[in-house]
């Protein structure tokens, strides 16, 4: 495995490791990329590894996808079942619906293998999910990163929306639900939507095209374009190494960390399979969406409890809270009740995607950033970011808000009307509430850095008085708690120049300007501890 | 604290305390940055029998792994595919799913394991610095692309032969066209589809439990029934297409509790007929509350009060469920007067 | 103490301390939740008097009035038949401890010998159904598939596909079917109690009604019913598997994660 060293001596004898490397350097001049990457280093930080926790599920649900579709038929075609499974015997069901039966049932570690394929999933998306705020509160997705979040954030969508195409593939009373419910959206869709369903479904509702036609959406389209972004994704977290957290000896300049081989050669190979492990850990001990226990879809049937999958249960919410507004005009109908939350769910979704080019329009910021931020140290960010999941999780709580009533007691209309007035107040008060702890934390660093830090040792002195020890912090302490910045706002400055002549000041300045203020301005943080003061204090009283 | 003004192409915001990690400014800084720490050794680093230790360990998770993998082996070969075993907590569970998935687990994460071990305990742990390189091209090498950009241009003639080019555009934005035909034939056009369902004058309404029809003393107050109409099959071919609008439910409801004029009319002595597919997004809504009268639908909880002509009184859906005429055949069943008079299940742009 | 005052500082001491709290907080809930069982009546313990209508004049004229006329507090009794009472009674629901959105399910009271007496007393008002027997009730035979479709029709909009109960409007509920008596369905499903509509043997008859008893024999007992796949995670569908799978799917990796990244044990440092 010695592809590192390339001696000239002995050709013709070296070994065969080195002989291969020779063969491939010849054709695809791998040295080049080698010596570049062998040995490229990695900063440690457990957070840093929660994409990798996205790309192993996407390899997990991409190796067990292809084993499922060996097994799955994409049918509508009816049936009647006669397998094992007694509850549904002498049962129509579609053929899709049947040959998962078959999968969970007759074909051995069909079942695991499914379980692990759904299991996969949700855990991917929570996965990027989870990432994507990472990135977000400490600031990542800054210059030069802003196109590798948008890659991400387009793995997020898609995602979203192969889950939900290959939810619906069994063709069971959960998921034909889910496509009844994708079918009165594009009927809401004005002037087109009828056509859009039309087509879609190969005519009405349900017909026999729609689950032949999402299996290819869901296990080539989504599917292959995700791979491509992965790879997108990936070359360029290679191509601009990894940023990492202010610290001793860290700075923008460098990347302190282990290298490649062995270090990370070994970490991330050897978290696949912890990933892995554990995917399949939760297959053998928990059911997932057992089919079997839902039945075969018909559109007359359904039942209580109908819900997509966790992703898209804040666009379930947006529907749920919605008021029923429906406008009929000169002989057409306005489905304001389907169509608005529908508009809203990318909303939401581009108000974090579009995110790092608003912060950087305001804040006039265009220099590299490989140091992240401490989440308190920008607290504007972070209270939009904390916002933002209030928004969403608020309409998580609506998209299951019949499972909330029964198991706390509670009536449903409460419940809706609570997300409907908290889809409004929630981010408000997040927001506020965020950014005050931010400058608290802020506070108590300052406080660290200038008295140090409290030991919890009270000792008594002669004169009867009790104080506490503080402990001066060590040197690297001081300079992480130190190191960020704290630049000043833009400002739109006079409005008449030296000559008395009027400037003409743009409103797009002005708006960035009252932004720009509310990112650096007065408020948006406490001054940091300067040199000065920490001298004065130490050689004043040591201890306070 | 000085402040600036709004740059039109950016310069850096001011910097309080300006200064670089790293570059010490005041010699006696004390944030400074003191660097990267002195490597520390580990214990394995010093005391060999505990690398020895650590190693084993790493062999021993490697040894479970392939025993694991046996094990996954053997309870493929061995178990049968539908035995069912109780195990605390998780209840009755298939041993095959059970004895696979746990073998799996153990088979994976012991690797995992086992090489970050490895990792951890006996590969180097010395930090390495690298050096960041800009990204941006020097200006020298931007100067150049531009050039050649140009020189590509120019030879090209782009800019000079219009018509060339101009048609050019033309027949790009033309072709993709043949592909948007192609789709022409994904499905048929609307036309009234969504305006017609099974239901016609003298149509009985067949009860789905039983598939005979049903009698007006059938259907006590308080009670709920499902019907479709007669003649459809199960085994019909678009039976799924025309069960999906023709679903009906049946209540009765005390005829003076019954609000809406017409739709006492169109009722049977309070046996009022609607369609089972919500008016929102056409789920088949039917959590009827008998003393309410109200009818829940388990999607997105759109209410509807069924002795006020299917009015909506909660939830998003937009307008009345629309209800069906019945009325008693001569020989005493139930029938409809007529197809629904509205279109049934969501709204659509067409349904005015 | 010193040891205590020290850790006190420590970086995880806030983490432990929350912990504490809501396990605190959690315990106190506990104790003060309103417990769904209900006191035994002693006043019906202490009954010695035999007839239902002296017990009726006891347990439910209050509210029902006194020939169960019905009052604001309860409805008419008059026609309801025995198997409502059967129902209500053998289930606990009657008597009511308090109004509220809907009368739940709690420790019965009256023994079965109370309940046919009363049964009887509220018959002879008028003509309504009569308590099943074993015959009707028994699912011994029935065709479970078919069982399944009827649930799925009739049943499963809200008490969810195996029965799992379901939420109605403005604190109204479905209650969960887990492991109920054949009988006590049965009778559900002829008088439907409180805001369940009733499905009577002309449209649904008795067959059906088996099949549907056996279904739910088949899927939710607790004794008997398989879950291929492992835990059921309450069989409610995918906000029970989201959660589960946020808690200890990905809360399990950032554990794993957090073990990667960590730093090795130095030999010096303690």
């Amino acid at each position: 495995m010695s592809t590192t060293t390339n001696d000239t001596q002995r050709r013709g004898k070296a070994p065969a490791g080195e002989r291969v490397a020779d063969w491939m350097d010849g054709r695809l001049g791998i040295y080049g990329a080698a010596k570049k990457n062998l040995r490229k280093v990695f900063p440690d930080h457990w957070s840093f590894m929660l994409g990798e926790v996205c790309l192993y599920s996407f390899i997990i649900i991409i190796l067990t996808g292809v084993y499922l579709t060996l097994f799955f038929h994409p049918s509508m075609a009816e049936i009647t079942y006669e397998g094992p499974y007694v509850p549904m015997q002498g049962v129509r069901m579609s053929e899709a619906f049947a040959s998962t039966l078959d999968i969970s049932f007759e074909v051995r570690g069909g079942l695991l293998v499914r379980q692990i394929h759904h299991w996969a999933a949700l855990i991917f998306i929570g996965g990027m999910m989870v990432h994507m705020m990472r990135v977000f509160f400490t600031g990542a997705f800054r210059k030069p990163r802003e196109i590798n979040w948008l890659f991400g954030f387009l793995l997020f969508v898609l995602g979203v929306f192969t889950g939900f195409t290959g939810y619906s593939l069994p063709d069971d009373l959960l998921s034909g639900t889910g496509i009844r419910f994708m079918q009165g959206v594009l009927l809401s869709i004005p002037v087109i939507g009828t056509y859009l369903s039309m087509f879609l479904f190969g005519g009405e509702f349900p017909g026999t095209d729609i689950i032949p036609r999402l299996y290819s959406i869901h296990i080539l389209l989504l599917p292959g374009i995700m791979l491509g972004l992965v790879v997108a994704h990936l070359i360029l977290v290679f191509y601009h190494k990894h940023t990492q957290f202010p610290g001793p000896g860290r700075t923008e300049k460098n990347v302190v960390g282990m290298p490649l081989l062995p270090v990370y050669v070994a970490k991330a190979g050897g978290f696949f399979f912890l990933v892995f492990g554990v995917i399949a850990f939760i297959s053998a001990i928990a059911t997932i969406n057992p089919i079997w226990a839902i039945g075969p879809y018909r559109p007359d049937q359904v039942s209580t409890g109908a819900q997509p999958d966790w992703y898209l249960g804040f666009a379930e919410g947006l529907v749920r809270v919605m008021p029923g507004w429906e406008i009929n005009l000169w002989g057409h109908t306005l489905v304001l009740g389907v169509f608005i939350p529908i508009v809203l769910f990318p909303l939401v979704l581009c108000a974090i995607g579009f995110y790092p080019f608003i912060e950087s329009w305001v804040t006039g910021d265009k220099r590299e950033h490989h140091l992240l931020d401490r989440p308190r140290n920008a607290p504007t960010r972070t209270a939009f970011g904390v916002a933002w999941v209030t928004v969403y999780l608020i309409t998580l709580i609506g998209g299951g808000n019949d499972l909330w009533a029964t198991h706390f007691h509670l009536s449903i209309n409460a419940i809706t009307w609570f997300v409907r007035i908290g889809f409004f107040v929630g981010p408000v008060i997040a927001f506020i509430v965020t950014r005050r702890i931010c400058l608290g934390l802020q506070r108590r660093d300052r406080d660290k850095v200038l008295h140090g830090r409290e030991t919890g040792i009270i000792k008594r002195l002669p004169h009867g008085e009790f104080i506490e020890v503080h402990e001066p912090l060590p040197q690297d302490q001081l300079h992480k708690l130190t190191a960020h910045e704290q630049p000043q706002p833009l400002e739109i400055g006079p409005e008449v120049d030296e000559n008395g002549v009027r400037r003409k000041i743009k409103r797009s300045q002005k708006l960035r300007a009252r932004l720009s203020k509310s990112y650096y301005g007065e408020g948006a943080y406490i001054p940091k501890a300067t040199a000065e003061e920490y001298e004065e204090i130490t050689s004043g009283h040591g201890h306070h | 604290m000085s402040t600036q003004d709004i740059p039109e192409e950016e310069n850096l915001p001011a910097e309080q305390g300006a200064k670089d990690s790293g570059e010490v400014a005041v010699p006696a800084d004390p944030f400074a940055d003191p660097g990267v720490p002195p490597h520390e050794l580990r214990i394995q680093d010093i005391d060999d029998k505990a690398a020895r230790h650590s190693e084993r360990v790493v062999a021993t998770l490697f040894t479970v792994s392939m025993l694991a993998t046996v094990g996954f082996i053997a309870s493929f070969a061995a178990l049968s595919v539908d035995k069912i075993i109780y195990v605390f907590p998780l209840g009755h569970v298939s041993a095959l799913n059970f004895a696979l998935g746990l073998c799996l687990a153990v088979a994976l994460f012991s690797i995992g394991a086992g090489a970050v071990h490895w990792a951890r305990t006996l590969m180097s742990d010395h930090e390495i610095v690298q050096e960041r390189h800009p990204i941006e091209a020097t200006p020298e090498a931007r100067a150049q692309v531009f050039k050649d950009w140009q020189d590509g241009v120019a030879d090209s003639s782009f800019g000079r032969r219009k018509l060339a080019r101009n048609t050019l555009f033309g027949a790009l934005a033309l072709v993709p066209l043949s592909g948007i035909v192609l789709l022409r034939d994904l499905g048929p056009m609307p036309e009234d589809k969504l305006r017609h369902t099974k239901w016609a004058k003298g149509k009985r309404l067949m009860n789905q439990n039983t598939m005979q029809p049903l009698r007006p003393e059938d259907i006590p107050v308080g009670s709920l029934t499902f019907a479709m109409p007669e003649g459809m099959s199960e085994h019909d071919h678009d039976f799924q297409n025309q069960i999906a609008k023709a679903a009906l439910m049946i209540v009765r409801i005390k005829p003076e509790d019954i609000k809406d004029k017409r739709s006492l009319d169109w009722s049977h002595h309070g046996i009022v007929a609607y369609s089972k597919i919500c008016t929102h997004v056409g789920c088949p809504i039917s959590l009827y509350e008998q003393q309410t009268h109200h009818v829940l639908c388990p999607c997105h909880q759109s209410t509807f009060d069924l002795a006020d002509g299917g009015r909506v009184i909660f939830g998003p859906a937009g307008h009345a469920l629309p209800q069906l005429e019945i009325s008693v055949n001569a020989q005493g069943y139930l029938e409809a007067k007529g197809d629904f008079a509205e279109p049934v299940g969501p709204a659509f742009w067409e349904r005015g | 103490m010193k040891k205590l005052s020290a850790r006190r500082r420590h970086p995880l001491a806030a983490v432990v301390v929350l912990l504490f709290a809501l396990a605190v907080t959690g315990g106190l809930y506990a104790a003060f939740a309103p417990a769904d069982k209900a006191k035994a009546d002693d006043s019906a313990q202490s009954l010695t008097i035999e007839e239902g209508k002296k017990l009726y004049a006891v347990g439910c004229a209050t509210c029902h009035g006194t020939g169960g006329q019905g009052s604001t507090d309860g409805p008419s009794l008059v026609g309801v038949g025995s198997a409502a009472v059967d129902f209500q009674v053998s289930t606990g629901r009657m008597p009511a401890q308090q109004p509220g959105a809907q009368v739940p399910k709690k420790k019965r009271i009256y023994s079965d010998a109370d309940i046919e007496k009363l049964s009887a007393y509220i018959a002879s008002l008028g003509p309504g159904p009569v308590t099943p027997t074993k015959e009707q009730y028994n699912p011994e035979g029935a065709d479970i598939a078919k069982g399944g479709e009827l649930f799925r029709t009739n049943c499963a909009q809200c008490h969810n596909f195996t029965g799992k109960g379901g939420a109605l409007s403005n604190g109204k509920y479905a209650p969960p079917l887990d492991d109920v008596d054949p009988k006590q369905i049965y009778e559900a499903m002829q008088t439907g109690p409180q805001n369940m509509p009733s499905f009577p043997d002309t449209t649904m008859p008795t067959k059906e009604k088996q099949d549907i008893i056996a279904y739910l024999g088949e899927v939710n007992n607790s004794d008997k019913t398989s879950t291929p796949g492992g835990m059921e995670l309450g069989g409610l569908g995918p906000v029970t598997e989201g959660l589960f799978g946020w808690i200890f799917g990905l809360g399990a990796l950032i554990v794993v994660t957090i073990w990667v990244a960590a730093r090795t044990a130095k030999a010096k440092k303690s």
